[in-house]
């Protein structure tokens, strides 16, 4: 009987290694690709291991390395300030609706949720920021449409609403005023929860493109994720960026399209990739904290 | 999950100090018949003085939704319009349902319905029985090896949807992708896959499920940790095997977690994955019949058409639609099992 019991559970562990491998080896192959040769590029195509190693690919994107870390300054930026911003108006809204002794609590949840329902869709949020906010090539156009998500203010509120009662009620009797309770009694109290949905913002905020797309054309203002965009839709981004070519006088010809092309993927994606993953619980909690019933 | 929200406020209502003054009324001995209207106005006001504090920490967050989510619901209109950008939106001159009898003309309105409501189908079903079946068997793994899987499953929900479009070019690149490689070292002829529509359906799928099913896993899975283990006990007692287990308490158990999500992307019907089926066939000509759902279609329409009214009577069509979709999935699931509803 136990030896029958062992093969199932070998037979398992296999199964969980091949699923594995199937889920990292594709990045694998990006890295092979981005630290290849050219030449051995073009002669073997993309392959897991590459015949000639070459960094010629990185050094290129090094050398002149402005477009790259100018759009980790934006992105950075965008992220810490839409973080910041985004994580004390979900929790002041989040807050106001978990006091089941507010009396407009019903009709502000109604109001916050319905949001979540039905939307005027894409062309009206487009015309009010370029037409009447202006805010076309402003990093405001990165930060605000995704401010405040209905969905993190349900996960703050299925947090706040564990929070008893009575702490309130006993602040409110040495006389404090609701502003001062929700700033040094109810935050404080909510860290934990503050430290779950301000990486989820984080995280949205990083890998943002969509906002990027429709309102960056200043060179000076592109994110990461829209560096990339353009990059995976033409190479030619990267070499009619006149920064990479004057500077360093290079000979289109030789210049490692395909290899650079995944480098900059690397460099761009890399770092998050590394990170993120040492937070790995946390993207599980926000979603079954408040949300699910339970 | 809305459900809470509403009982939180309407049933287990907490006496606060001060709201029993709100209960009788500022003014108790104001006959209440000869100035009703008045004393209403009044007691109004003084309840929004003494909630005035809360509100206004509300406020910043209400007004932002105003500017970002309602505003922007009177710009529908634009959909009954020949929109001009000189013209602007008020200015720009109606034309009834010119553009809904244009875009329901041509076959496009089909098309990307199809195959927005086809894929998110084909998502929702492979999606949820893999991560359902990849959770139960992690159960059965120990745990140190478990958490190695786990991660490794979950890496590419860390991606972008523009880098996963890198990896998927890396494979499918017509001159040096791995597959066509692969194909011609084989023997076999390479593939156009950027040019080529029929294959993309199988792809989309396999990628959309490479992404999402590690954390679809791990949803379920942190469901099943929470079931009560005497349950497993028990049944390990009366000599049940692992399959009668999974069968008969991991799923029963699972079903109302399973259920929520399942109306959440029944909801999301009419909401396509833009990234996914934007990036992934690197936006190409070629493959709109069957990789072109409604989300493309708008920003294309938008950003490189230029057809504004167009973009916006579709985007109508779909938020009209989708909110249809979410009260019926909900209303149903009222009616079967009111416990399971959202609200």
């Amino acid at each position: 009987m136990p030896k029958k019991f062992e093969i199932s559970k070998v037979l398992l562990n296999l199964l969980f290694i091949l699923l594995s491998l199937a889920v990292i080896l594709p990045f694998l192959l990006v890295i092979a690709v981005s630290l290849t040769d050219e030449k051995s590029l073009t002669q073997n195509g993309y392959q897991f291991i590459p015949e000639t190693v070459s960094l010629d690919a990185y050094r290129y994107l090094l050398d002149s390395p402005d477009v790259l870390f100018r759009a980790y300054g934006v992105t950075i930026t965008v992220t810490v300030v839409g973080a910041l911003l985004g994580l004390l108006l979900t929790a002041m809204t989040a807050y106001v609706i978990s006091r089941p002794d507010y009396r407009y609590n019903r009709p502000t949840t109604f109001y916050v949720f319905f949001t979540m329902l039905f939307s005027g869709g894409l062309v009206p949020s487009y015309i009010l920021i370029t037409q009447y906010l202006h805010l076309k090539d402003s990093l405001f156009a990165l930060i605000l449409p995704i401010l405040l998500s209905p969905f993190n203010i349900m996960v703050m509120k299925g947090f706040m609403s564990k929070i008893p009662l009575e702490i309130i009620e006993s602040a409110k009797i040495d006389g404090a005023r609701e502003f001062r309770i929700f700033f040094r009694i109810i935050l404080p109290l909510s860290t934990p929860a503050l430290a779950t949905l301000g990486l989820l913002i984080s995280f949205s905020y990083w890998n943002e493109w969509f906002n990027a797309m429709l309102y960056i054309d200043d060179p000076n203002k592109v994110p990461l994720q829209l560096l990339l965009v353009r990059t995976l839709n033409s190479i030619e981004f990267l070499t009619s960026n006149s920064e990479f070519t004057q500077a360093l006088g290079i000979d289109l010809s030789s210049f490692p399209n395909n290899s650079a092309r995944m480098a900059i993927a690397v460099l761009a994606g890399g770092p998050m990739l590394v990170i993120f993953p040492f937070f790995q619980r946390f993207f599980v909690k926000g979603l079954t904290v408040g949300s699910l019933k339970g | 999950m809305l459900k809470r929200v509403t009982m939180a406020s309407g049933t287990e209502h907490v006496p606060v100090p001060g709201a029993g003054l709100a209960e009788q009324g500022p003014y108790p001995d104001s006959p209440r018949g000869t100035q009703k209207k008045k004393s209403w106005f009044r007691r109004e006001l003084h309840h929004f003085r003494n909630n005035r504090e809360l509100f206004l920490l509300s406020l910043p967050g209400i007004l932002y939704k105003l500017i970002f989510a309602y505003i922007p619901m009177i710009g529908l209109i634009i959909a009954f319009k020949n929109y001009r950008y000189d013209l602007g939106m008020f200015g720009s001159k109606w034309v009834g349902l010119d553009n809904f009898r244009y875009l329901f003309a041509t076959d496009t309105a089909w098309r990307i319905t199809r195959n927005t409501v086809l894929y998110n189908t084909a998502y929702i079903l492979v999606g949820t029985s893999a991560a359902l079946l990849l959770a139960i068997l992690l159960n059965e793994i120990k745990a140190k090896w478990s958490k190695f899987y786990q991660t490794a499953l979950f890496l590419p929900h860390f991606l972008s949807w523009v880098l996963v479009g890198y990896v998927a070019y890396a494979f499918l690149n017509h001159s040096d992708g791995f597959i066509n490689r692969t194909l011609e070292s084989l023997g076999f002829d390479p593939v156009s896959w950027y040019q080529t529509a029929a294959p993309w359906p199988f792809i989309l799928i396999l990628v959309q499920l490479w992404k999402v099913v590690g954390f679809n896993t791990l949803i379920y899975f942190a469901g099943i940790m929470g079931i009560n283990s005497e349950y497993y006990e028990a049944a390990r007692i009366d000599g049940a095997t692992k399959w009668q287990m999974a069968i008969k308490i991991t799923i029963p158990q699972l079903a109302p977690l399973v259920i929520i999500m399942l109306i959440l992307s029944i909801g999301n019907m009419f909401r396509g994955d833009f990234g996914l089926h934007y990036f992934i066939p690197n936006n190409s000509g070629f493959l709109y019949g069957s990789t072109d759902i409604i989300d493309t279609y708008v920003y294309r329409a938008l950003r490189e058409v230029g057809n504004v009214s167009m973009s916006a009577a579709t985007g109508f069509y779909q938020s009209v639609v989708g909110l249809v979709l979410v009260l019926t999935a909900n209303g149903i699931v009222k009616k079967i099992n009111p416990d399971h509803s959202m609200w």
